[in-house]
């Protein structure tokens, strides 16, 4: 083993050749993948089929079958095809595309500015100074704070009365602002906390990447005499590439479903001004008359939104990557 | 303050294409990591704002939980009275203890649950080209994208007809669909940046490809599974949705499910709930600094070849 690991590789080669040869082999990939696959069967993939079909019914509260006392009350529901569906996307249900739009605003800002700072923060936490391991710490502190401890918090913080942040404002001669029951400011507090949330995964992925980065571009970009901006762009960006890309899908799917930060600070409201398609989908499900089936095509409607995204990112990042190296 | 953290964090590019050009014609041949005396003010400066936004809330919890005056989060401008009632009467007079149990047993089955099992799959897809490794990545994917908050209902059905509901069983189930998947990417990831010579020496060595994995390819592949258990760990220790749900009586709640309690229609304990979040925080903070060395390692590896 120590004879063979010496030789320097190009690192994932994959050509298991040798694997490829026996039965043998898939029998032991397959053991190894099968606990995996259970799990998710049964508590994705089922109930993501149970989904689909109580999305094509009337499903609700009323209907449903249920157990009450001794009495058993059986299924009523009817299947109505694609009714749901039609429903939803020809906006007769009145809250579809307020909701979509507030949903493509909220997920472009907070993965801009996570991206966008967490870039600047990685950029000065990878070179060498004082107190670096120190600022590294606390910058990723707001990722180890459990997400409803941050929730509580910040909605001490943010509150009209006796919140911290509307004494400061008073405190500077400005009025103090209703953070979570007025719709714009609403808006701009849960992008806010979700941005505090969401900076250090990308901080810490991208500084990996930064650093794992050749010194050699950089030294021959500045012999041909680039400044500081020219070698973020023809060396930084696209070395990131690869990282960035991958960090950009997961943190655009990560936020497009976040719904915590939304659940626990505004809970939607006011008015709906803060629902995501998520906790939309999560109010029909289990507020006023709970409508399972328009809560179930809510969420097929938003899971086919993202796989179609994914696969369109996923095959203009290969493109564009093939191009670099 | 809403644009605060941008405007701060912004001078990332500016302070480099402001600060650096001035000084290069004083010594030519300079490196690039020397500052000037101004830049490094500069960098210290934009650091230090940025280190108080992320610490802020977290130390504004603290602060507010040793206040023993019981409306003084009305009152945010006086210090008041310090002292730690709030803990003891946590500890004391509510059954914090007994959630406390039920997270660490949720939370520490879900991290050793899904780093294993997504351990030996990521490996299985990293390593083997057997039929079927292309669809399970993209599931892996694909149930990464579930909006989850929408499946309660029919993870509801499964649960009650597998008998699981109110259980820690049922809840660490339930986590590692969350879990695994990043999991397993993840360590796929990382596993693709480790040499194939390796497992070929292993397999001279006459080790079966479990033993090659487990006595070989794990060991070396610890900073991408520290970067996973910090994962399933705190995505296991704030879970919500699931938990409310699914933990029905009060011995079995789920400190986040526990803790809604103290402040809800009938009672705000803001005292009690600022107490039991930095009592919370605490494991989280302490699994996080256990592995924060890997976290950088584990993700490069991981997000370069993901």
């Amino acid at each position: 083993m120590t004879m063979t690991t010496s030789r320097p590789d190009r690192a994932a080669s994959r050509k298991p050749g040798w694997l490829r040869q026996s039965f043998d082999k898939h029998w032991y990939a397959w053991v190894m993948c099968t606990p995996v696959l259970l799990v998710l069967a049964v508590l994705v993939l089922y109930p993501l089929g149970h989904g689909i079909f109580t999305s094509l019914t009337d499903a609700n509260e009323f209907n449903t079958g249920r157990t009450i006392g001794t009495n058993e009350i059986p299924a009523t529901y009817e299947f109505v095809g694609l009714a749901n569906y039609i429903e939803i996307l020809s906006g007769a249900d009145g809250s579809f595309y307020p909701r979509l739009l507030w949903t493509l605003t909220w997920t472009v800002v907070c993965v801009a500015l996570h991206f966008g700072i967490g870039l600047g923060l990685a950029m000065l936490l990878n070179r060498a100074m004082r107190l670096r391991t120190l600022y590294r710490l606390l910058l990723i502190l707001p990722w180890a704070v459990p997400p409803f401890v941050a929730a509580f918090s910040w909605r001490l913080i943010l509150n009209t009365d006796g919140g911290v942040l509307n004494v400061l404002l008073e405190g500077i001669g400005l009025s103090s602002v209703d953070w979570l029951g007025d719709p714009i400011a609403a808006r701009i507090s849960v992008i806010l906390v979700n941005v505090w949330l969401g900076i250090p995964f990308m901080m810490i992925a991208l500084l990996g990447g930064l650093q794992s980065l050749p010194r050699e571009p950089y030294e021959a970009a500045e012999m041909d005499g680039a400044n500081a901006w020219q070698r973020f762009r023809a060396v930084t960006l696209p070395g990131l590439r690869p990282v960035s890309g991958t960090v950009l899908l997961i943190g655009t799917i990560w936020t497009f479903n976040q719904f915590p930060v939304i659940a626990l600070l505004t809970n939607g409201g006011p008015g709906g001004a803060t629902d995501i398609l998520v906790t939309e989908a999560y109010h029909q499900a289990f507020q006023g008359i709970r409508n399972y089936a328009g809560a179930a095509a809510y969420g097929a409607i938003i899971l086919s939104m993202l796989v179609v995204f994914a696969s369109y990112y996923k095959r203009w990042l290969n493109r564009n990557t093939s191009e670099v190296s | 303050m809403s644009a605060a953290p941008v405007r701060e964090a912004r001078p990332t590019a500016d302070t480099r294409s402001v600060t650096e050009p001035p000084k290069r014609p004083a010594r030519a041949p300079r490196k690039r990591d020397e500052r000037g005396r101004l830049a490094s003010v500069a960098l210290h400066a934009t650091l230090c704002v940025a280190s108080a936004i992320a610490v802020f809330p977290v130390a504004w919890i603290l602060l507010t939980s040793l206040k023993t005056d019981r409306d003084s989060w009305l009152r945010p401008g006086e210090l008041g009275t310090l002292g730690i009632d709030n803990y003891i009467q946590t500890l004391g007079e509510t059954q914090f203890l007994t959630w406390f149990t039920n997270s660490v047993i949720i939370a520490g089955g879900t991290t050793v649950v899904a780093v294993l099992i997504a351990a030996t799959a990521g490996y299985a897809v990293s390593r083997m080209r057997f039929p079927g490794h292309r669809p399970l990545m993209w599931l892996f994917l694909v149930v990464q994208m579930f909006p989850f908050a929408v499946l309660i209902v029919p993870l509801y059905n499964v649960m009650s007809e597998l008998g699981l509901l109110n259980s820690y069983i049922g809840l660490i189930l339930t986590n590692c669909t969350v879990a695994v998947p990043f999991s397993a990417w993840m360590l796929k990831g990382y596993f693709d940046s480790i040499p194939m010579d390796i497992d070929e020496s292993g397999r001279i060595d006459g080790l079966s490809p479990f033993g090659i994995f487990w006595r070989l390819i794990v060991p070396l592949a610890k900073p991408g599974i520290a970067v996973t258990v910090f994962y399933s760990f705190i995505t296991a220790w704030g879970e919500v949705a699931f938990a409310k749900v699914f933990l029905q009586s009060e011995s079995m709640y789920s400190l986040p499910v526990g803790m809604s309690t103290f402040v809800s229609d009938w009672s705000s304990e803001w005292g009690l709930l600022t107490a039991s979040s930095v009592l919370v925080t605490i494991p989280a903070a302490a699994v996080f600094f256990l592995v924060q060395r890997n976290l950088v390692a584990g993700l490069t590896a991981g997000g370069v070849k993901g």
